[in-house]
C-alpha cells in the first residue's frame, strides 16, 4: 500500500481535506475519498468527459488529473452547480427540454457547459457543438442538449440585460 | 360526506410534452448508480481476462497475488466448478450450446474471456494483485471472420465442431423458386452489416452482498432485466429465488448490452458468499468493449426479383451471422428476427432465407439497439434502390408502388407474421414533402452538373417490436403493474418492466394520473427492485411503454371499479360515476374525493359486499401480438471529392408510433436512435484483426458519434394507433436506429452514383470514400 499524502482543496465553495495515495486521481478522490459521486466515470482515460469538472475555471477531465494536483485548487463538480435549491439556467434549460436519457453523461455536459457560458455569453451552434465534443452521449444524439445549452445562453444573456 | 368542488381537468396529460419526473436527480448529480454504491466493509474485484483469442491454459499460478498484502482471495476455473453455466435463453432446432462457465476452464476461446477474479480491499490493490497471477498460455490457431470461419480446414473455434456451425436456420413462404424463375429482373448483392460495440456510457458493474446469518443474497446491478436475472443468477448459484435480491439502480444507458446475464454477475455473487462481506465489481471501458456483447456481425447474400413494371416478386437470403464464440441470452435468436422482418413494408408473397450461425474467436454478438431488425431493413431498403436503379425508376415511386396497402391491415406476411396496422405510404409522402423532393432532386441534378457529389437517400422501414406474446418469446413476454392508493390518496405505480432512460416514470404517472384524475405530483413509480416489485420482464424491443404501459392501463381499471364500489357505499347511492378524481352521486350531487375513499377503504369501518380493505390491485398483461411501427427517413448528404468526407445536410425521419404519450420524450427516442443508427453508417466499427485481438479496444479507436458529427434532426410522425393495446402505442425506442443506416448510405451511394458505384458497405468512413472517389469509382 503507498502512503497517503494530505491534500487541501476547495470544492464547491467549501474548504476540503482529504488523505489519498499520490497515484489516485482526482476522479477517484472525488468520488471514494471525499463522497461526491455526482461526477461519473465512463472510460478512465479521457475519452469521455463523464468525469468533467471546473479547476480554478478551466474544465478537465478529473481522471487524468491526480487527486494531489487538487492541492490549493479552486473546484466545481456537479453537485455545486446549483445554488441550494436554485437550479442554474443550464440546469433549468436540460430539464425542461429533456435534453438527458439515462443520465450517465449529463453531470459532465452540465459542468462544461456551464463553463462555456461563463466565458462566452453567445456561442454559435458550432461553437457549443465544437466545445461539447469532448463530452459522449450514446442516448440523446446531442440534440436537445445542444438547443439546451442555446436556450440557457438566452436565458443568461437576458438576465444580464 | 363534504361537498367539495374539485376543478376537474380540461385536458388529460397523456399526449403533452411534460418534463421527465427523473431528471431532477439526474441533473443535480445526485442519482444513484451502481459505481456510487459503497457498503462498510466493502471488497473490489478486479478480473483477470485472456490476452489471446485462442488459447490453451498450460498452468496457472495465484499464489504471488493471495500473498500481496490486501489480497483476500483468488479464485479460479476451478474454485466455481459449482456454479451453473452463464444462460442462453434462445433455442433453436439442433442448436449447439457450448459450455459456457463463468471463470475459463483449460481453454480460453475469446480476448478478454474471464480467468480469475482478485478480490482485495481496494480496487488499485486488486489491480495490482491481478499482474501478479503467472499464466502460461499455449496459443492455438484462432479465426476471427465468419466468412472465414466456414472455409474448410479453418480453425476450430470449438474443437468438437470443426465445422464452426452452431445451427443453420431455414424459413421460407410462398413459392420463391418459382418467383425467381418468372421474374423480369433479378438483382444480387452482398451486403455487410458490421460488428458494433454498444458502448453505453456506463459500463456494466455489479455489487453483491451476502448476509450469512439470513441466508440473503442481494446483488445490485446495471441490467435491464431485474427479474430473468434473478431467476437465472439463483439458478446458477443454487439459491432459492427468494433468497436473492437483485435491485437495478439507475442504469447508465442499455441499448440491449444490459439484456444479459452475464458471467459477473454470479461470479460476484459466489465471491460475496466465500468471503461474507460485499464486493463490488465495476468494468473497465476496456473490459466492456472486449466482454460486453456486441451487436450486428452480419454477412448477408440477398436476391430480389420483380415484374419489369417494378412490382416485387420475391426476396432470397443467405445470411452469414457471427455468434463470437459463446451463446449469450439471445444470440443465436438475433438473426431469426432479421428473417422475419426482412420483407420489410413491402408485398413480397414469396421470401426464402437460410440462416448460418457462425461461431469465431470473438466476444458473442447479441441484442443491440435494434436486434435483427436494422440488418433486415437495411437489406431490404438497399435491395430496393438496386432494383429501382436497375429498372431506372425513383426509389420513392418503387416503394409506393410495392407497399402494403392500408387497407390490407392486420396483413399476413410470407415470414408468417401479422402486421397490426398501417399507412405505408403517408410517412414517405409526408417525408418527400417535407424535403420538398422533385425540387429537392432538380437542385440535386444543378449540384451535380457543377462537380458536387450530392445525394438523396430515402428508407422506409417497419420494425417488430412490444416483445411480445409469450409463445413467441423466450421468457414469458406479458408485463406486470401493481398499482397502490396509500391512505392519503397518494399513489404508486410499480412496473415489472425496468426502464432505464426511456422515461416510464413520466409516461406511467401520466397514465396513471388521468385515469385516476389526480395531479401527477402525486404519482410515482417503483421499478427494478426484485422485493419490492412483482415479477416483470423487462425493458428491451421497444416493450416499456407499450407492453408495461397497457399493464398500468388494465391495473388501473380494476382499481377504478373497486373506487366506485366504495363510493357507492360512502355516498349511498348506486347511482355513481368516478371522475376528475372524485366520485359523485348523480342523483344529489354529493361527492367523495379519491383520498377520502381511500383512507376509508383501509380504515374499513364498512366494507361493500364482497370487496375486500384496501387499494391496492395488480395486472398481468398479456399482449395478443406485437407491435409493428413504420416510418420514412429521407437523407440529402454531400461528400466532399476532397476529403471523402460525408456530410449530412438535412436529415428528416416521419415515423408512426402510434398514439403518443409523451411527445418530448419520443422526440429523444428518435434522436438517439438515429444517432446510432448514424454511427453505423459513417463511423463506428468493431475490428478484430486475425488473430482474434480487439483493435477497436477503446473510445480512442472506436468512434462513437460526438456533438460535432451530427445534424440536426428533423422529426415529426404520423399516428396509426395500434389495435393491439388499449393504449393504442406501438413503440419508438428502436425506429431511428433501423431507419437510419439504409438512408445514409442510399443518399451516399446516390451521390457517386455517376461513377458507376452500385453499393457500398458501412461505415462509410472518409478513407473508404475517397479511395473509391480517386479511383473514378472503381473499388
Ligand atoms: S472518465 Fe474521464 S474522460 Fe472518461
Ligand atoms: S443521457 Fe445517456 S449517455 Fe447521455
Amino acid at each position: 500500500m503507498h502512503r497517503k499524502v494530505p491534500v487541501q482543496t476547495t470544492i464547491n465553495g467549501e474548504p476540503v481535506e482529504f488523505l489519498c495515495e499520490p497515484r489516485q486521481s482526482l476522479l477517484e478522490c472525488l468520488r471514494d475519498v471525499i463522497g461526491l459521486t455526482g461526477t461519473k466515470e465512463g472510460c478512465n482515460d479521457g475519452n469521455c468527459g463523464a468525469c468533467t469538472v471546473l479547476m480554478d475555471g478551466r474544465i478537465v477531465n478529473s481522471c487524468l488529473v491526480l487527486g494531489v494536483e487538487a492541492q490549493g485548487a479552486q473546484i466545481t463538480t456537479v453537485e455545486g452547480i446549483a445554488r441550494g435549491n436554485q437550479l442554474h439556467p443550464v440546469q433549468q434549460a436540460f430539464l425542461q427540454n429533456a435534453a438527458l436519457q439515462c443520465g450517465f453523461c449529463t453531470p459532465g455536459f452540465i459542468v462544461a457547459a456551464k463553463a462555456l457560458l461563463d466565458q462566452e455569453p453567445a456561442p454559435s451552434e458550432e461553437r457549443i457543438r465544437l466545445w461539447l465534443a469532448n463530452n459522449l452521449c450514446r442516448c440523446t444524439g446531442y440534440d436537445k442538449i445542444v438547443r439546451a445549452v442555446e436556450q440557457a445562453a438566452q436565458e443568461l444573456r437576458e438576465v444580464k440585460a | 360526506m363534504s361537498m367539495a368542488t374539485t376543478v376537474t381537468k380540461a385536458e388529460t396529460l397523456v399526449g403533452r410534452r411534460l418534463r421527465r419526473k427523473e431528471d431532477p436527480r439526474l441533473i443535480t448529480g445526485t442519482a444513484t448508480y451502481v459505481d456510487d454504491i459503497q457498503m462498510p466493509g466493502m471488497h473490489y474485484a478486479a478480473i483477470l481476462r485472456s490476452p489471446h483469442a485462442a488459447a490453451r491454459i498450460r498452468s496457472l499460478n495465484v499464489q504471488p497475488a493471495l500473498d500481496h498484502p490486501g489480497v483476500a482471495a483468488v479464485f479460479t476455473g476451478a474454485d466455481v466448478a459449482g456454479v451453473g453455466p452463464v444462460p442462453c435463453g434462445a433455442s433453436l432446432p439442433g442448436l449447439r450450446v457450448p459450455a459456457h462457465s463463468v471463470l475459463a476452464r483449460d481453454r480460453v476461446y475469446f480476448v478478454g474471456h474471464p480467468v480469475a477474479v482478485v478480490v482485495a480491499t481496494d480496487r488499485y490493490v486488486a489491480a495490482d494483485a491481478l499482474d501478479l497471477i503467472e499464466v502460461e498460455y499455449q496459443p492455438l490457431p484462432a479465426v476471427a471472420n465468419p466468412e472465414k470461419a466456414l472455409e474448410p480446414g479453418a480453425p476450430a473455434v470449438h474443437p468438437e465442431w470443426p465445422d464452426n456451425l452452431a445451427f443453420t436456420y431455414h424459413q421460407e413462404g410462398g413459392e420463391p423458386d418459382r418467383a425467381f424463375a418468372e421474374a423480369d429482373v433479378v438483382v444480387r448483392q452482398r451486403i455487410i452489416s458490421q460488428r458494433l460495440i454498444p458502448t453505453a456510457m456506463e459500463t456494466r458493474g455489479v455489487v453483491a452482498d451476502y448476509r450469512g446469518a439470513e441466508k440473503s443474497l442481494t446483488i445490485y446491478s446495471s441490467t435491464q432485466i431485474p427479474h430473468l436475472m434473478r431467476s437465472l443468477v439463483a439458478q446458477m448459484l443454487g439459491l432459492a429465488e427468494n433468497r436473492l435480491r437483485v435491485i437495478t439502480p439507475e442504469v447508465g444507458g442499455g441499448f440491449g448490452s444490459k439484456l444479459n446475464v452475464y458471467a459477473e454477475e454470479a461470479l460476484m455473487g459466489f465471491v460475496a458468499m466465500k468471503i461474507g462481506k460485499p464486493v463490488k465489481w465495476i468494468e473497465s471501458r476496456r473490459e466492456n468493449f472486449q466482454c460486453t456483447i456486441h451487436g450486428r456481425g452480419h454477412v448477408d447474400y440477398y436476391e430480389i426479383a420483380a415484374r419489369k413494371d417494378g412490382a416485387v416478386l420475391g426476396l432470397r437470403l443467405k445470411l452469414i451471422q457471427d455468434l463470437g464464440a459463446y451463446h449469450q441470452l439471445l444470440t443465436p435468436a438475433i438473426p431469426t428476427l432479421s428473417v422475419l422482418m426482412m420483407p420489410g413494408l413491402y408485398k413480397f408473397r414469396n421470401v426464402s432465407a437460410d440462416i448460418l450461425g457462425v461461431f469465431t474467436n470473438c466476444v458473442p454478438t447479441d441484442a443491440y439497439r435494434g436486434a435483427g431488425r436494422p440488418e433486415a431493413t437495411h437489406g431490404v431498403e438497399r435491395m430496393m434502390d438496386l432494383l429501382a436503379a436497375e429498372l431506372r425508376m425513383d426509389p420513392a415511386e418503387l416503394r409506393l408502388l410495392n407497399f402494403i396497402g392500408a387497407d390490407e391491415f392486420p396483413y399476413a406476411t410470407a415470414t408468417g407474421l401479422s402486421y397490426d396496422s398501417g399507412n405505408y405510404a403517408e410517412p414517405l409522402k409526408k417525408a418527400l414533402d417535407l424535403v420538398d423532393y422533385h425540387r429537392l432532386r432538380e437542385q440535386q441534378q444543378q449540384a451535380k452538373a457543377s462537380g458536387r457529389l450530392v445525394g438523396i437517400g430515402i428508407s422506409t422501414y417497419g420494425e417488430i417490436c412490444a416483445f411480445g406474446p409469450s409463445p413467441a418469446t423466450p421468457a414469458g413476454g406479458w408485463e406486470s403493474a401493481t398499482v397502490k392508493i396509500e391512505p392519503s390518496g397518494a399513489v404508486t405505480v410499480m412496473t415489472g418492466a425496468s426502464p432505464h432512460g426511456q422515461g416510464e416514470e413520466t409516461t406511467f404517472a401520466q397514465i396513471a394520473a388521468d385515469e385516476l384524475g389526480v395531479p401527477i405530483e402525486d404519482v410515482i413509480v417503483v421499478h427494478g427492485d426484485t422485493a419490492i416489485v412483482q415479477y416483470g420482464i423487462g425493458t428491451f424491443g421497444s416493450r416499456g411503454t407499450a407492453v408495461g404501459g397497457p399493464a398500468v392501463y388494465y391495473a388501473l381499471q380494476d382499481l377504478k371499479a373497486k373506487i366506485l364500489k366504495f363510493g357507492e357505499l360512502l355516498l349511498e347511492s348506486s347511482d355513481v360515476t368516478f371522475s376528475g378524481g372524485v366520485c359523485t352521486c348523480n342523483r344529489t350531487g354529493k361527492t367523495v374525493t379519491l383520498a377520502q375513499i381511500a383512507a376509508a377503504s383501509y380504515r374499513a369501518m364498512k366494507l361493500p359486499p364482497n370487496t375486500e380493505p384496501g387499494l391496492v390491485a395488480t395486472h398481468f398483461w398479456e399482449p395478443p401480438n406485437f407491435a409493428f411501427p413504420f416510418g420514412a427517413h429521407i437523407v440529402v448528404s454531400e461528400v466532399d471529392p476532397e476529403t471523402g468526407q460525408v456530410e449530412i445536410k438535412r436529415y428528416v425521419a416521419v415515423d408512426d408510433c402510434g398514439k403518443i404519450i409523451n411527445p418530448l420524450l419520443v422526440d429523444g427516442q428518435v434522436h438517439g436512435g438515429v444517432v446510432q443508427g448514424l454511427g453505423q453508417a459513417l463511423f463506428e466499427q468493431a475490428v478484430y484483426d486475425q488473430d482474434g485481438q480487439l483493435v477497436t479496444g477503446e473510445l480512442m479507436d472506436y468512434a462513437v458519434p460526438k456533438a460535432t458529427m451530427v445534424p440536426w434532426i428533423e422529426s415529426d410522425h404520423t399516428t396509426t394507433p395500434s389495435p393491439v393495446n388499449p393504449l393504442g402505442v406501438k413503440g419508438v425506442g428502436e425506429a431511428g436506429t433501423i431507419g437510419c443506416s439504409p438512408a445514409v448510405v442510399n443518399s451516399v451511394v446516390d451521390a457517386l452514383g455517376h461513377l458507376g458505384v452500385r453499393h457500398l458497405d458501412m461505415p462509410l468512413t472518409p478513407e473508404k470514400l475517397w479511395k473509391l472517389i480517386q479511383a473514378g469509382g472503381q473499388a
